[in-house]
């Protein structure tokens, strides 16, 4: 069913996963692969059980059944800070900075548990973001929408992650930062992370990915890559609005 | 009923209109220039309790910093914040004097730190000796043990079950009682003083008298907040503290170890619980009540600084201090609680975030 690309050596899967809230589930077995170096796209309308996918991934939801392994581990509902140690980053979609903490407290705070190289590291996420450099010691609460987005993301990379996480980056964003923002993904891609998106815009999403899933009421419904995706009319149809 | 339901509506609207227009004229930057015009206004006209009334603030604010850790770590108020204050007094008493109570009359262990040789010689002005030292070092050490054993034993079972605050703030109510009944059999109701006779006053500039026990209690209190203040905003442990406190999913998903933030939030907790209550023994006499009695206060302090915010708490604790004792001038002292409730009140009613706490 999935559409093999350029082998690079799998380095997130999910098989068959099944996920909710309280006595009820929202995921019936969803499935999905990224390749290193690769970008995925999730795309599904509402409620289609997007961001709840992102969640059992990275542990913060009970996987009910199926499994997830990074870099062929298995880290099926181990804790989020288990699995941040293991290379997977999250940036959820809201309230994902520290609003009392300073822009370096919050970049800090991401590299938690990192032991040595944060200086280094912490120049080259400035290198990545300079609209942060010079307000390192400035409170996140006083940062803009698109500012704020760009210190998640850059909160996320103290940990060299092989695999990222976003849930919704554009979410709430005005159409000019958004792209500001997806540009910066790309540039992260591009440097060789990993990045597994979840969007609402599917059609920017899928025009800057590899490859993309499309969801639906908590199933896999489509997949391949992500410009026959884009072309498909069933896509077209249902989830572009064209 | 209808009519009763919808005149207790129409009144609670009417305050709820007051209390806009109250916060939307006074504001953050109001209230500031409030508590300094107080302040210069006691300075200049109430001097002697004034400088009183910074000390006593400054002991309290080790209470409410405690007291606001907790709440922006755990996320509930902690009752039974006075009465531990209290345990930690009474223990150092007893690791003092070796004394409890049994069967109506007090009856010595047979040791106390009393009574090591020369330890209770004064140090110099202060009324106390170096046994009085070691034996608020065991308190401190005894309160960290009792508090973080009380997260394992209580707060923990709440927390895994995802209880709401209502079920934390009552079990912590519920280990307020036993505490005090605790002190109350083990130690009895009469008033304790660590050391008995007088010290006398010196006098200041500006004719303000004070003892020697006064200026170490305020430097003592003052230097453990500002070590409070290095721990949280210069060290690792205390960002990723203050990191919790603001967003405590993204603190898991960031790697933070809750279970390890938690516990130095009782350890340190603890240990300003210990030295508040020492430092506050030194001052006045020792009794079981006296825990409850300051729960008023504290909370007035932490929430007049903001809940969640140390900072604030050391200073809505010096402008509680402060008013409660320059209140004397005016009112019977009996009536301090009370000042602290005023202030409570009104700080909930014009800005409920109080000073550092933020919209967002």
């Amino acid at each position: 069913m999935s559409v093999d690309t350029a082998s690079k050596g799998l380095v997130l899967e999910a098989q068959a996963v099944v996920t909710g809230y309280g006595e009820v589930d929202i995921l019936h077995g969803v499935s999905l692969r990224v390749e290193r170096e690769e970008m995925v796209a999730v795309i599904g309308p509402n409620g289609a059980g997007k961001s709840t996918l992102l969640k059992a991934i990275f542990g913060l939801l009970p996987v009910r059944s199926g499994e997830v392994f990074l870099k062929g581990e298995d880290v099926t509902n181990k804790r989020p800070d288990q699995v941040v140690v293991r290379g997977l980053s999250y940036v959820p979609q809201v309230d994902n900075v520290f609003p009392s903490l300073t822009i370096l407290e919050n970049l800090q705070m991401g590299a938690f548990v990192r032991r040595d190289g944060v200086r280094e590291k912490l120049d080259q996420v400035f290198a990545l973001f300079p609209d942060l450099v010079g307000r390192r010691s400035e409170l996140a609460r006083r940062l803009s929408g698109g500012q704020r987005q760009m210190l998640a993301l850059a909160r996320a990379l103290m940990l060299d992650p092989d695999v990222l996480l976003l849930d919704e980056p554009s979410a709430s964003l005005s159409p000019k930062m958004a792209g500001m923002i997806f540009e910066r993904i790309a540039t992260i891609n591009g440097s060789g992370t990993a990045v597994l998106l979840v969007e609402q815009n599917a059609r920017q999403a899928l025009s800057l990915c590899n490859r993309g899933y499309v969801l639906a009421t908590g199933m896999n419904r489509l997949d391949g890559q992500a410009r026959g995706l884009l072309e498909n009319p069933d896509v077209g149809r249902l989830y572009l609005g064209a | 009923m209808a009519t009763l339901g919808a005149t207790y509506d129409r009144i609670r609207g009417q305050l709820q209109d007051y209390q806009r227009v109250a916060a939307g004229v006074i504001g953050a930057w109001g209230l500031w220039a409030l508590i300094g015009a107080l302040f210069i206004w006691a300075a200049v006209d109430e001097r002697q309790l004034f400088v009183i009334g910074l000390i006593v603030g400054s002991v309290l604010a080790l209470g409410a910093i405690g007291l606001t850790l907790i709440y922006g770590i755990l996320r509930f108020g902690n009752f039974a914040h006075g009465d531990t204050m209290m345990l930690g007094a009474y223990v150092a008493f007893f690791f003092l004097t070796g004394l409890v109570k049994e069967e109506r009359r007090d009856t010595s262990i047979g040791f106390g730190l009393g009574d090591l040789p020369g330890a209770t010689d004064r140090l110099g002005d202060l009324s106390f000796g170096y046994g009085f030292l070691l034996a608020a070092a065991g308190a401190a050490i005894v309160l960290i043990a009792f508090s973080v054993g009380l997260d394992r034993l209580v707060y923990r079972k709440l927390r895994q079950r995802k209880s709401s605050i209502v079920v934390f703030s009552t079990a912590a109510i519920g280990v307020a009682f036993a505490l005090r009944a605790v002190l109350l059999i083990i130690w009895g109701p009469e008033p304790r003083t660590y050391f008995a006779g007088i010290t006398p006053k010196n006098e200041y500039p500006f004719d303000i008298l004070l003892k020697t026990n006064e200026i170490f209690t305020f430097l003592v209190a003052v230097g453990s907040a500002a070590v409070v203040y290095v721990i949280l905003f210069r060290t690792k442990l205390g960002k990723s503290m203050r990191a919790y406190s603001d967003n405590p999913e993204l603190a898991l998903v960031s790697g933070i170890n809750t279970d390890r933030v938690i516990t130095w939030t009782w350890v340190i907790g603890g240990v300003l619980l210990a030295v508040a209550g020492v430092l506050l023994a030194l001052q006045a006499n020792l009794k079981p009540e006296l825990g409850f009695e300051l729960l008023l206060p504290l909370f007035a302090a932490a929430i007049l600084g903001g809940l969640g915010k140390p900072q604030g708490a050391f200073v809505g604790a010096l402008v509680v201090g402060v008013c409660q004792e320059v209140s004397v001038a005016y009112f019977s002292a009996g009536y301090k609680p009370a000042v602290a409730f005023v202030i409570l009140i009104l700080i909930l009613l014009i800005r409920p975030r109080g000073l550092f706490g933020s919209s967002t």
